[in-house]
């Protein structure tokens, strides 16, 4: 029986930890930042007697409470996947890579008990104890991000641990596994991506309800607050990014090298806009900017700065042609997007800046309203590249993702059950949050307390059947 | 320092049984309350008593996880290869129950409800089945040691992991039967007393019999963990027995004080009586806790982190409940 499924599992093995992990970090930056925009909300609230705010930040608590739900099953599901998947890895380096998840188990586990407390606390708590129970969930947020962050730089800047004669994990230091050297700006990067996603993508929402004629001040301020953030975030991710690639040249080279596509080592490198590797390694197409690429690298070095190509490393240490090539694209989508939105970002800034209120106006709304899913898509772009870009590697120098998979054939059936099972989960997910906005616009004002849509809060004194 | 490990981690393992297991039983009654209109009423209390933590609950499956595959991974990497199949079947019975749950309560029309509650209970039973079918497994010596994979489906299919996945349910179905006779009392619903009574007495007496009858598969099948349980782990055992009986005698007699807690304890002691049992074993009988323990500033980390855990997270919980409380005082209030 067994030999009748079995199919070679790395590939199926790394489509569904990509897929899953692809699905899971969707939900990550409304998770980590929503509280925040809530945060804001509430405050308003409660300083300005503010209806709407007030409003605003109770129906918030509560998609907080679906979408995070919906990430904590996703999220348990990629504790298995570590161990289905890629047991070997668990096993020999488990127990190093495991130490930022036991921290992160206790960052998950405030931020459960207080959303909950937090949607418990409403017309229950006094209102200024109530909106500081928001601040551990951010705090929570931003922590546990940092500390899976941190377990994924280990895996490219493997450190705090010796390896025995016979390739055991020995001398652990839990905090150099933690503060390994890519994890300051890899965690800096995402959780900045957390902020910078979850505002465009709640406020892009909001842009259509606006832009569909629901000019009231309620939508106004769903839009203003999380676009402020958001737009607040883009320009110093723009200089994180910039930094931690010039980190990524100097330490991750062979990952350097697809991402510019560089085939040779070579000084005064353009940097090519979209092109492609051929089978037999030289690039071609694309638009070149001849010398950019060194003088990012570099700037110091100008276009003289030396930028190691393909041919530095031994080919099975590097990523292949295919991956290379997929590598670049999603650079390229991810710088692309991420530009974009810094334009659209200052054109934000500079309207306040001028005419003092929100550029609540058409042109502006037709480029917010896609702005939240493009957002994503530079998400998951950046995501790839670190990701793909590391191959062949899963710790980089100890470990191949192919010597790390399972050897299980039957991979591939899980993958094709757990994609369906995911897509359904995602669709519904959408579906169940448009439902409970309609019906909360059936009710204007404030939200009643006992509202049963959030999937816990507060239980009725009776049984309502 | 392993130790400490080890009881930190069945100390997990426990927590998951006790607060999971009292969810996935409400998930059990859920699916055998009978028709939308005949079910109606004991569905809205489990709806009710399921609200408030379900969340937290997750916490303790991944807490029991990270602790084994970083204090223990090559024992971990040997369970996730054997036991891929089941542990696959749980991870996706999660998803299903974790979201058609979360959605449940937000889509509208009855049939769809109906759909997302029916997957719920299903997959209420099919993630304790095949974690006591894991636990069976492991305690029966079928995961070998030494980061190599068991048989995939004997592994699973045996004596001992049926007897651990039905026990599994069924001791899942006998915790939540009484705190849902205790939550319906609460709500002054005597109706649904009497109806968790009668399903708790007969859980409580099939429990009873599946544990029973355990004794003689353990003794043909999981030599190890039979003689640890008649020796090392029997005052385990006797405690669960008597903790067993007497919340169901209790029970039975219309008293409802100390019958959660009795419930409670006697499902506790079977699970920290299995690790006794398998003391000093792992994988039994092919790898020793210390064969498999992580270095010591690994076993470190994982203790400092617990010991953190029970500073910041008791206290939180504890405020949700007192609010859970609060509000149940306060609306009550209202509608009387």
């Amino acid at each position: 029986m067994n030999a009748l499924i079995a199919v070679d599992p790395v590939p199926w093995a790394r489509s569904q930890m990509a897929f899953t992990l692809g699905f899971h970090i969707i939900l990550v930056p409304l998770g980590v930042s929503w509280a925040f925009m809530a945060l804001i909300a509430n405050w308003r609230a409660i300083r300005r007697n503010d209806a709407d705010a007030l409003a605003l930040a109770q129906r918030w608590s509560k998609y907080m409470a679906v979408t995070f739900a919906v990430g904590a099953v996703t999220g348990t599901v990629l504790t298995f996947e570590f161990g289905l998947l890629w047991p070997t890895f668990m096993g020999r380096f488990g127990a190093a890579f495991g130490i930022p998840f036991a921290v992160e188990g206790l960052f998950f586990f405030a931020e459960a008990i207080f959303i909950a407390i937090y949607i418990y606390g409403w017309e229950r708590m006094k209102p200024w104890p109530h909106f500081w129970t928001l601040v551990p969930i951010i705090v929570s947020g931003i922590g546990g991000t940092v500390s899976v962050v941190a377990a994924n730089a280990w895996m490219n800047e493997p450190g705090g641990f010796t390896l025995d004669s016979a390739g055991k994990v020995t001398n652990v230091h839990p905090l150099n596994v933690i503060f390994n050297s890519a994890m300051p700006l890899e965690a800096l990067h995402m959780v900045l991506a957390a902020y910078l996603v979850g505002g465009f993508l709640i406020a892009s929402v909001y842009a259509v309800a606006i832009l569909r004629g629901r000019r009231d001040r309620y939508h106004m301020l769903g839009f203003v607050i999380p676009f402020t953030v958001a737009a607040l975030a883009t320009p110093v991710q723009m200089f994180v990014g910039d930094t931690l690639a010039r980190w990524v040249y100097k330490n991750e080279p062979a990952k350097f090298a697809a991402i510019e596509i560089v085939p040779k080592t070579s000084s005064d490198v353009p940097e090519i806009l979209l092109g492609h590797l051929n089978s037999n390694g030289t690039e071609s197409g694309g638009i070149k900017i001849p010398g950019l690429a060194s003088w990012l690298s570099s700037p110091s070095g100008g276009k003289n700065t030396t930028i190691k190509g393909r041919n530095a490393f031994p080919t099975a240490n590097e990523p292949t042609i295919a991956e290379t090539n997929v590598v670049h694209l999603a650079w390229d989508i991810m710088v692309g997007l991420g530009t974009a939105l810094f334009l659209l970002s200052a054109w934000y800034a500079l309207y306040w800046l001028f005419r003092r209120r929100a550029p609540l106006i058409k042109p502006f709304l037709w480029l917010a309203a896609p702005a939240g899913v493009a957002s994503v898509i530079a998400l998951e772009a950046g995501w790839v590249v670190t990701e793909v870009g590391r191959q062949p590697w899963i710790v980089v120098n100890y470990l191949k993702v192919a010597a790390a998979a399972t050897t299980n054939g039957g991979v591939w059936i899980t993958f094709i059950v757990i994609s369906v099972l995911y897509l359904v989960v995602g669709v519904t997910l959408i579906l169940v949050m448009r439902h409970m906005s309609r019906r909360a616009r059936a009710t204007p004002g404030a939200d009643p307390p006992d509202d049963s849509d959030a999937p816990y809060g507060p239980r009725p004194g009776v049984l309502v059947s | 320092m392993t130790t400490a490990v080890a009881i930190v981690l069945f100390f997990g393992v426990t927590a998951y049984a006790v607060f999971a297991g009292a969810d996935f039983g409400a998930g059990f009654w859920d699916l055998i309350a009978g028709g939308a209109e005949r079910g109606a009423k004991p569905r809205a209390l489990i709806d009710h008593s399921i609200g408030p933590v379900w969340e937290a609950n997750h916490v303790w499956l991944i807490f029991c996880l990270v602790v084994l595959w970083t204090g223990f991974s090559s024992a971990f990497q040997s369970i996730m290869l054997t036991l891929f199949v089941p542990l696959t079947l749980a991870a996706l019975g999660i998803v299903m129950r974790g979201s058609s749950f979360a959605f449940r309560k937000s889509v509208f029309v009855t049939k769809q409800q109906r759909v997302y509650g029916a997957v719920f209970a299903m997959s209420s039973v099919l993630v304790p089945y095949c974690i006591g079918a894991v636990a069976g497994a492991i305690a029966s010596g079928r995961v070998p040691a030494g980061g190599k994979a068991g048989d995939w489906w004997s592994s699973w299919i045996n004596p001992t992991s049926v007897l651990g996945g039905v026990l599994a349910v069924a001791v899942c179905a006998y915790l939540a039967a009484f705190y849902l006779v205790a939550d319906a009392d609460r709500l002054g619903e005597r109706e649904l007393v009497d109806y968790f009574r009668r399903r708790a007495i007969i859980a409580a007496v099939v429990a009873g019999i599946i544990a029973f009858a355990g004794i003689f598969v353990l003794h043909a099948d999981a030599k190890y963990i039979f003689d640890g349980l008649t020796s090392r782990a029997l005052p385990c055992v006797i405690v669960s027995a008597i903790c067993g009986v007497s919340s169901l005698v209790l029970l039975a007699r219309g008293r409802r004080q100390l019958t959660r807690v009795l419930a409670i304890a006697a499902v506790a002691t079977v699970v920290i009586g299995w690790g006794v049992a398998q003391w000093p074993y792992l994988l039994p009988v092919s790898m020793k806790l210390s064969q498999a323990a992580a270095p010591d500033a690994t076993l470190e980390t994982i203790l400092v982190v617990f010991v953190a855990a029970a500073v910041l997270i008791v206290p939180s919980l504890a405020l949700l409940y007192h609010l859970d409380q609060r509000s149940m005082l306060a609306s009550e209030g209202v509608s009387q």
